[in-house]
């Protein structure tokens, strides 16, 4: 008894994958249109999913912007600022801090303001202060802490201003939220879409096949054998959709790289959970079918 | 063998499907059901294999009870009743020998032995010939004989038929019939369910069990006829044939 039971589990496995190859086999048009629908709702799910990475990898560029200035009185004395720079740079919020003299401040100023050029020509003092640029380390870009650092760093002796840009980083995290929001909201609804998509091309095909179901109860098959040609079936119905959905959606990634603007490419991670997602679907909608199918017998 | 006690299926309507039946079908016999269309006789049928269960009552079928097996365990009873039916539910995509073939796999027997024994099965319904024909290839009564093989398959001890000479002609339903009598001489007990009274004239020996609008109305091996009806009389369908029917043989184990 127990040497002839993996014989008959070898069996059993056998009969699942030669089933599943059989039946598509027996009807390639049903399971390549199956696999269509499925790549194709996950398809649009990559598209949100590229759309979305390109936008968090925008704000991040953008975030990596928000910076607190110290301006410096002009008798601040060397000593005064290395010792704020090495208390500013203990900070676990910042991640590095830059001294800007007031000749790199006029400097830049030539440079970013061209037009400004020939007023700065003709002062004969240079009126820009020197600054402390405090970078704040990822995580920590937000406008609480800003506003924090900003305070902290207005309590120093040679310290005369401090600006972080409140409204615009203000903005920024509105943004952020409301992109967070909307991503969720949107990115479920995709989702459900995807698998309402999923469950119902798997069905469909699963429908086809219902006479099958209904002679293996007939003549006494196990409700495990019959479920596992059709879970297996679910599951790579899932996969070639996957696949599809993933050559689509780097297609499309290739074109506007190389014809309109320049987008990274999402996470290999990213592309493994819809695929993964794809093939958990197949198996689930294809359990669920056949489950429905076996108790009307 | 087949035993109801006291069975009553109900679906919703006014009048439930089979009311109050009680039958015993022993080892070895054969008994027409019979009754006109939306008698029962169906219902019977799906209750003995346990497609669907007793509103009230048992029904039991070769040490299975509706009442005690789960639904997980009614494969157990499958492997033990052949079912045939009035289309004969083939795989449209497969051969003669896929159909049967079919039928040996899914219940687990091993691979060396499922072709060999599909081809004897399709020997013994007279098929060997047609082994690897497409079922649109078979007439009727061929795909009937393959439909029986396939039933053959896990060597039950019960077959029922539903209606299963409905959709032949004169020439197939005496073929079907003739193999029915021969599988029921090696001991396997035959419950169909017809309406053809021609069909019950031709094999007198058979047991017959009349169903009417779900009442029990009468069997041919009951010396008192069933209670359920207030006059207790045979149906239409048994008033029409011509003399009484012989009881048949009964074999208990």
């Amino acid at each position: 008894m127990n040497r002839s039971r993996p014989k008959k589990e070898r069996s059993d496995v056998f009969y699942t994958i030669r089933e599943t190859l059989t039946a598509f086999k027996r009807a390639p048009l049903l399971t390549g249109l199956s696999a269509a629908m499925v790549g194709l709702a996950l398809f649009v799910v990559g598209l949100f999913g590229l759309a979305t990475y390109n936008v968090q990898v925008y704000m991040e560029t953008l975030e990596e912007r928000v910076e607190v200035v110290a301006y410096l009185r002009d008798d601040a004395t060397t000593e005064e600022i290395a010792d704020m720079v090495r208390a500013l740079t203990s900070l676990p919020e910042v991640l590095g801090v830059d001294f800007v003299t007031k000749g790199e401040a006029l400097e830049r100023a030539y440079r970013e303001l061209p037009e400004f050029s020939e007023i700065l020509t003709d002062l004969e003092v240079n009126p820009l202060p020197a600054s402390l640029e405090i970078q704040l380390r990822p995580g920590n870009r937000t406008p609480e802490t800003a506003n924090r650092i900003a305070e902290q760093a207005g309590l120093y002796p040679p310290v005369e201003e401090v600006q972080y840009g409140e409204e615009w980083v203000d903005k920024l995290f509105t943004l952020r939220r409301m992109g967070a929001v909307t991503t969720t909201v949107l990115g479920t609804a995709f989702a459900v879409v995807a698998a309402l998509i999923i469950g119902t091309a798997v069905r469909i095909a699963i429908f086809a096949r219902q006479e099958e179901i209904k002679i293996m109860q007939l003549v006494g098959a196990r409700d495990a054998f019959i479920h596992r040609p059709f879970l297996l079936e679910g599951g790579i119905t899932g996969a070639l959709g996957g696949a599809l959905a993933l050559a689509l959606t780097y297609t499309t990634f290739w074109s506007v790289f190389h014809y309109l603007f320049i987008i990274s490419w999402i996470p290999w991670e990213w592309v493994g959970i819809g695929v993964s997602s794809g093939i958990v679907f197949g198996v689930l909608a294809s359990g669920y079918a056949v489950r429905k199918h076996l108790r009307e017998v | 063998m087949i035993k109801f006690i006291k069975v009553t299926k109900e679906y919703g309507r006014p009048e439930p499907a089979l009311s109050d039946v009680s039958f015993h079908l022993v080892k070895g016999q054969f008994a027409f059901l019979t009754g006109h269309s939306g008698s029962g006789k169906s219902t019977a049928l799906r209750l003995a294999h346990l497609a669907e269960r007793p509103t009230h009552g048992e029904v039991r079928v070769s040490g299975f009870s509706s009442s005690r097996t789960s639904r997980r365990d009614v494969w157990k009873l499958r492997r033990k009743v052949g079912y045939v039916f009035q289309d004969f539910r083939l795989l449209p995509n497969r051969t003669a020998l896929e159909n049967v073939s079919f039928a040996l796999e899914v219940i687990g027997s091993s691979r060396k032995q499922i072709v060999p024994r599909a081809q004897r099965l399709l020997a013994q319904v007279g098929l060997a010939p047609k082994a690897g024909a497409w079922v649109h290839e078979l007439s009727g009564g061929e795909q009937q004989r393959v439909a029986i093989a396939r039933a053959l398959a896990s060597e039950p001890l019960l077959l029922l038929a539903d209606e299963p000479t409905g959709n032949l002609d004169e020439r197939a339903t005496r073929g079907i019939m003739d193999l029915f009598w021969e599988i029921n001489v090696l001991g396997m007990a035959v419950l169909m369910a017809t309406h053809d009274l021609e069909l019950m004239r031709r094999h007198p020996k058979a047991r017959v069990l009349e169903l009417d609008e779900g009442h029990l109305v009468y069997d041919s091996a009951e010396k008192e006829q069933p209670e359920g009806r207030p006059d207790r009389s045979p149906g239409v369908l048994i008033s029409d044939l011509a003399g009484e029917p012989e009881p048949a043989q009964e074999r208990e184990i």
